[in-house]
């Protein structure tokens, strides 16, 4: 189980590294949309909410699941799609 | 053959963001890359769905479905002057899943180590953070709630102290199972209450430095709840924004020449700041101009600089702005933006906006691009923009905006700053360009003064 953590740890550590490395410079046009955009992304946790909605019916952690499930969408969906509307009419 | 399949469809949508993050944040690429992005997204929910530990599939479609449908909606209506409450708003709910998906694991029940009780607690606390603080700064910035900085007496111990609380109830948890119940729901309120407190003291100027950080929390209290799950996709793509976001809140910290510590515990406004000893001479007094009385300059100027600020997007005067630079440059004026980084209410705020009007990116000009070019320009026009352009940031080591960089329009011939009203602006401060022999000020609504000049410019 610790082996399995460190790993984790592993990962997290390297994957900030390539977060800060990949957004290196930033023009003040796109501050905006990285923001919304990288928030999308932050739905991610929509992973963990499928599965705990799908994996223990019936239970109260399937409900917080389901809850989590349309919060986290919102986000994705909400977040990507005026990400796009904003860089539409930054193309202009 | 789950077992293999599902990791490396993980795998492949945190490339799929990696790349869709490196394509967002270079202009040419951005609109790739936010598409890049959502593949990745949806490479990851395909990847769980397809988990054989997933018994119930209708309630998993039903809450994407009203998730979407929730998420569009607001998407295709939010205008963008509303853009930073829209961020907030996507930001807290981000947390908030987070926040569910760790209460969850928790009373999924059954015993579980230590450790993984520790990382509940963590989870729990970021998510909550997020979830409260990005409320707060979402009823500020929606004008439900006074936008200035709320503060008490003790409120950084207070703070501190919600800190301890949740630790020592996480400890007595695990040492008395029988408690950890009753400990997991102090976890939760205290960390709530914190996610409140944090951000209630903060001022509105200062909103672009919160957003990016709860943009950074909200990526972090992914990642927590993918050491709660063990979820690699979880981890990397949360590390990624949590990454995105404290790169953003550099900038914006920069842009006021502040520390991260400073805009946290600081609340510039909320101190009864050195009003007696303000650098200005009483005997000094101000010039005002109706709008029709400035045209002769404005057809005379060679270059018009614009500064826009927080006060535009109140006033929603972007699309006559830009009406306005059409006619000027119809009569073969040069007229170009200058751009703070930190004006507005999130980073990027003003770009958005005067996108949203049409105005050609290739008019806009940062801080360091503009500032050489004041001492040649005729006329700068300053429309609810306050402290970043007040000349004390330059010389008055009394002034809480002091080392502030500014932009420099009190070098320009003739500056015409369009205000509502002689009040302050958020840092509580007097500015000392309203003084100058060179300003003249224009009192009344952005968006109309604007409108006369183009009329009378007509």
């Amino acid at each position: 189980m610790s082996g399995q953590l460190l790993i984790e740890i592993y990962v997290f550590v390297l994957a900030v590294f390539v977060g800060f490395e990949v957004i290196s410079k930033v023009p003040p046009t796109l501050h905006t949309p990285l923001m919304s955009g990288s928030n999308a992304i932050s739905g991610i946790t929509i992973v963990g909410a499928i599965l705990a909605t799908g994996s223990m019916p019936g239970t109260i952690s399937a409900t917080l699941g389901m809850i989590a499930i349309i919060l986290a969408m919102i986000n994705v969906v909400g977040g990507f799609m005026v990400t796009g509307r904003m860089l539409k009419m930054f193309k202009k | 053959m789950q077992d293999l399949v599902i990791p490396i469809i993980y795998l492949l949508s945190a490339v799929f963001f990696i790349l869709g993050l490196r394509q967002l944040s270079h202009p040419r690429t951005a609109l790739k890359g936010n598409k890049t992005a959502s593949i990745g997204m949806l490479l990851a929910i395909i990847a769980t769905l397809l988990n054989n530990q997933i018994l119930d599939f209708q309630s998993i479609f039903i809450a994407i479905l009203i998730g979407s449908a929730i998420g569009a909606l607001l998407a295709k209506k939010v205008e963008m002057t509303s853009m930073p409450q829209l961020v907030a708003l996507f930001n807290g709910f981000g947390g908030a899943a987070s926040l569910l998906v760790a209460a969850a694991e928790f009373y999924r029940g059954g015993a579980f180590p230590t450790f993984i009780f520790f990382i509940i607690t963590l989870s729990v606390l970021i998510g909550s953070v997020t979830f409260s603080g990005s409320f707060i700064a979402f009823l500020k910035l929606q004008g439900i709630m006074r936008g200035s900085p709320v503060q008490f007496k003790g409120q950084h111990v207070f703070n501190g102290l919600l800190v301890v609380l949740v630790i020592l109830s996480s400890l007595y948890g695990i040492l008395n199972s029988s408690q950890l119940s009753s400990m997991f729901l102090i976890i939760i309120g205290a960390s709530l209450l914190l996610g409140i407190l944090f951000v209630l003291p903060i001022g509105g100027a200062d909103m672009p430095v919160v957003i990016s950080l709860l943009n950074s929390f909200s990526g972090l209290a992914a990642c927590a709840t993918g050491f709660v799950i063990q979820n690699d996709a979880l981890i990397i793509s949360g590390s990624l924004v949590g990454a995105s976001g404290i790169i953003l809140t550099d900038i914006m910290c920069k842009g006021m020449n502040r520390t991260i510590w400073n805009v946290l515990f600081a609340g510039v406004g909320a101190t009864d700041t050195n009003t007696d000893n303000l650098q200005v001479d009483p005997m000094k007094s101000i010039k005002s101009y109706e709008p029709e009385d400035t045209v002769v300059i404005f057809e005379n100027a060679k270059q018009v600089v614009i500064v826009p600020g927080y006060g535009l997007a109140v006033a929603q005067a972007q699309h006559m702005v830009h009406e306005l630079q059409k006619l000027l440059e119809g009569k073969g004026v040069v007229v170009k933006y200058a751009i703070h980084p930190v004006a507005g209410r999130m980073p990027g705020h003003m770009n958005v906006l005067l996108a949203e009007a049409n105005v050609p990116y290739d008019s806009l000009y940062d801080l360091d691009q503009i500032n050489p070019e004041f001492e040649e320009t005729d006329v700068t026009l300053v429309i609810g923009a306050n402290d970043v352009v007040n000349p004390a940031a330059r010389h008055d080591t009394n002034s809480p905006i002091f080392g502030m960089p500014i932009l420099d329009v009190d070098k320009s011939q003739t500056v015409f700053v369009l205000k509502r009203s002689m009040n302050p602006g958020f840092a509580g401060i007097e500015n000392e360009l309203f003084y100058k022999d060179n300003t003249i000020m224009i009192f009344g609504d952005a968006k109309d003064t604007v409108s006369k000049l183009v009329s009378e410019l007509k």
